[in-house]
């Protein structure tokens, strides 16, 4: 009897293993659509070859994107692109994306590699955004990614599925990153272990293709497996100005029973923070405003596409950001440095102060492009806190959304960015 | 496998993330004594000189959340440790870990039971361990029968290169 009760990414994964359904629990094996390494994954090469790997199984179906070291700050760093930019000479995978491309969940995005009903894995935790176009897309290790390129497939436990469902009107100065970070703070980092998160309701009608993937990117925050959100109208309209190729929307079935149920009502939600050290250590920014900051950062894959550039650009339009505050941004990709420069908001942002960095992952992870020295205080509109993240262990790192990144940039300070929206 | 192991506990927190258990400024390193030489450094700097092989970690809920740097994992490895009992793992590393051959178990309660410098012995086949210094008793859960199959072959490049040979 054929199951009526299949949720959308079931159907993605059974259609991807060769099989009729699919059920929670299931361990099935998947034909993977793009499989992509980032330049911090030299081992993904290696495991390659150490599994007895001659030729990658469709090199079409692999990117490399050369997203963490751009460009290179080290030999080191320099001496392990270099290797896999001759791999994929060697391998004849067409899809390389080097340094000055951005930060690779932009990039596939950006590129039209990324469409509904796909499966999508990545060497990279943040591969929950996807879910954004109602791809099943999910992070691995590098080894995980060679056995993709050595095999094709991948193994995969079918998970549980838990619905968020978004209501009420979205305040002034409140954004996704607000509405996110709320939610992880009410439901704690280990919340959605091995699960898919699905966000629906009438708040995502509204919501941009850039807010839905901020949502969606930081599920990875609650240990989601993967995040999911029914492609409508807004998903399609964006896809089709990117996307160049037939594919299939999955729909769940109405009976389909979820793992949880849970609503929030974004009206009575303020701008949020995460505090140090742990993602899940949330509260309304209110509680910080008046702490120094050394640094404002403004980038990544969670907070770094045009959209965030313009509303920094609308609040810091004709000022100068503090004297004692240093001010980084890095557009999260070539194509949105481009549109952010037609627009008018670098050429803004560079008057107030800002450092321009090229658009890659930069000091979101602590590699290069604005680390953070001991003690230091930094607020940023990227997805983690961890100790030493950004740099030395010692430092704090608050997250928070573009907006209140750039109204902190400009009073030297944490400040709530709904009262500098309403000045212009 | 070995099929028991005993070691010193070293035990951590709930949530600790691959930040702290290999810190990001490391991983254009691909050296294995290299790599070694940094882990765990953001949680407690000088854990690479405490910690012997075959020592055991021990820790809470989410253990290795965050990147999905297998560097984490493999540094863990490189050190040679005996088994990672947690109360629950974040997905990758706990894929990463199994990729590599290594042993992560869970079982709940485990960071509670346990304090620094305690001698735990685990035995794999029945995923029972004894605290020597409380003499208390601990059951992990078993592993997947593909995770088994995956550790015993050394890891999972050698069973692919197994089941599919070179090419």
């Amino acid at each position: 009897m054929v199951n009526q009760n299949q949720h959308a990414v079931e159907k993605i994964l059974a259609r991807a293993a060769g099989k009729p359904t699919v059920s929670v629990g299931e361990i099935v094996e998947c034909r993977v659509d793009l499989a992509e390494v980032n330049d911090l994954y030299l081992q993904t090469i290696r495991s390659f070859y150490d599994m007895g790997g001659k030729q990658v199984y469709d090199p079409d179906r692999i990117t490399f994107i050369l997203d963490h070291y751009a460009p290179a700050a080290t030999i080191q760093q320099a001496e392990n692109q270099k290797q896999m930019r001759q791999f994929c000479l060697d391998q004849g995978i067409k899809l390389l994306f080097d340094i000055g491309s951005g930060v690779c969940h932009q990039v596939m995005v950006d590129e039209g590699l990324v469409y509904p009903g796909m499966v999508l894995v990545a060497t990279d935790s943040h591969t929950t955004t996807h879910g954004a176009f109602g791809a099943f897309g999910t992070g691995v290790g590098a080894t995980d990614l060679a056995v993709i390129m050595r095999t094709g497939k991948l193994w995969f436990r079918v998970p549980e599925v838990v619905r968020i469902e978004l209501s009420g009107t979205i305040p002034r100065g409140v954004y996704a990153k607000d509405i996110i970070l709320f939610i992880i703070g009410n439901l704690g980092a280990d919340y959605a272990i091995y699960k898919v998160v699905e966000f629906c309701g009438p708040v995502l009608k509204g919501l941009s293709v850039s807010e839905r993937m901020v949502l969606c990117n930081m599920t990875t925050e609650m240990g989601a497996k993967a995040s999911y959100i029914q492609p409508d109208e807004t998903t399609f309209e964006f896809l089709r100005q990117k996307v160049n190729r037939d594919y299939q929307v999955f729909e769940s079935d109405p009976n389909y029973h979820y793992s949880a149920e849970l609503s929030y009502d974004v009206s009575q939600i303020e701008p949020q923070l995460s505090a140090p050290h742990s993602v899940d250590n949330v509260a309304p920014i209110s509680r910080f405003e008046g702490l120094s900051l050394d640094q404002a950062y403004l980038g990544s894959c969670t907070g770094g596409r045009t959209e965030d550039l313009g509303v920094a650009a609308r609040i810091l339009e004709g000022k100068k950001v503090h004297a004692q505050t240093r001010f980084v941004v890095v557009p999260a990709s070539r194509n949105v440095y481009l549109e952010s420069l037609k627009l008018g908001y670098i050429d803004t942002l560079v008057r107030a102060g800002a450092t321009l960095v090229t658009p890659g992952c930069a000091a979101c992870l602590g590699t290069h492009g604005g680390i953070l020295a001991s003690g230091e205080v930094c607020i940023s509109s990227t997805n983690r806190n961890f100790p030493g993240r950004m740099g030395h262990s010692g430092a704090k790192i608050y997250l928070a959304s573009p907006a209140a990144v750039a109204a902190s940039a400009l009073e030297g300070k944490i400040v709530n960015p709904a009262g500098y929206l309403e000045m212009n | 496998m070995k099929e028991t192991v005993k070691g010193r506990a070293f035990v951590f927190g709930h949530n600790l993330d691959t930040d702290q258990i290999y810190p990001g400024r490391y991983l254009e390193l691909t050296d294995a004594e290299d790599v070694g030489q940094h882990v765990m450094e953001s949680a407690d700097p000088e854990f690479v000189q405490k910690f012997k092989a075959g020592d055991i970690i021990v820790a809470g809920r989410n253990f290795g959340c965050g990147s999905s740097r297998e560097q984490a994992p493999y540094a863990l490895k490189v050190k040679q440790v005996g088994a990672i009992l947690a109360e629950s793992f974040a997905r990758i590393f706990y894929r990463n870990a199994i990729n590599l051959g290594l042993p992560v178990l869970i079982c709940p309660d485990i960071s509670q039971q346990v304090t620094g410098g305690d001698v735990l012995t685990v035995d794999f086949a029945s995923g029972q361990g004894v605290n020597a210094r409380t003499g208390r008793m601990f059951q992990t859960e078993p592993l997947s029968e593909y995770a088994i199959k995956i550790i015993e072959s050394g890891g999972i490049a050698p069973l692919i290169k197994k089941e599919y040979g070179s090419g």
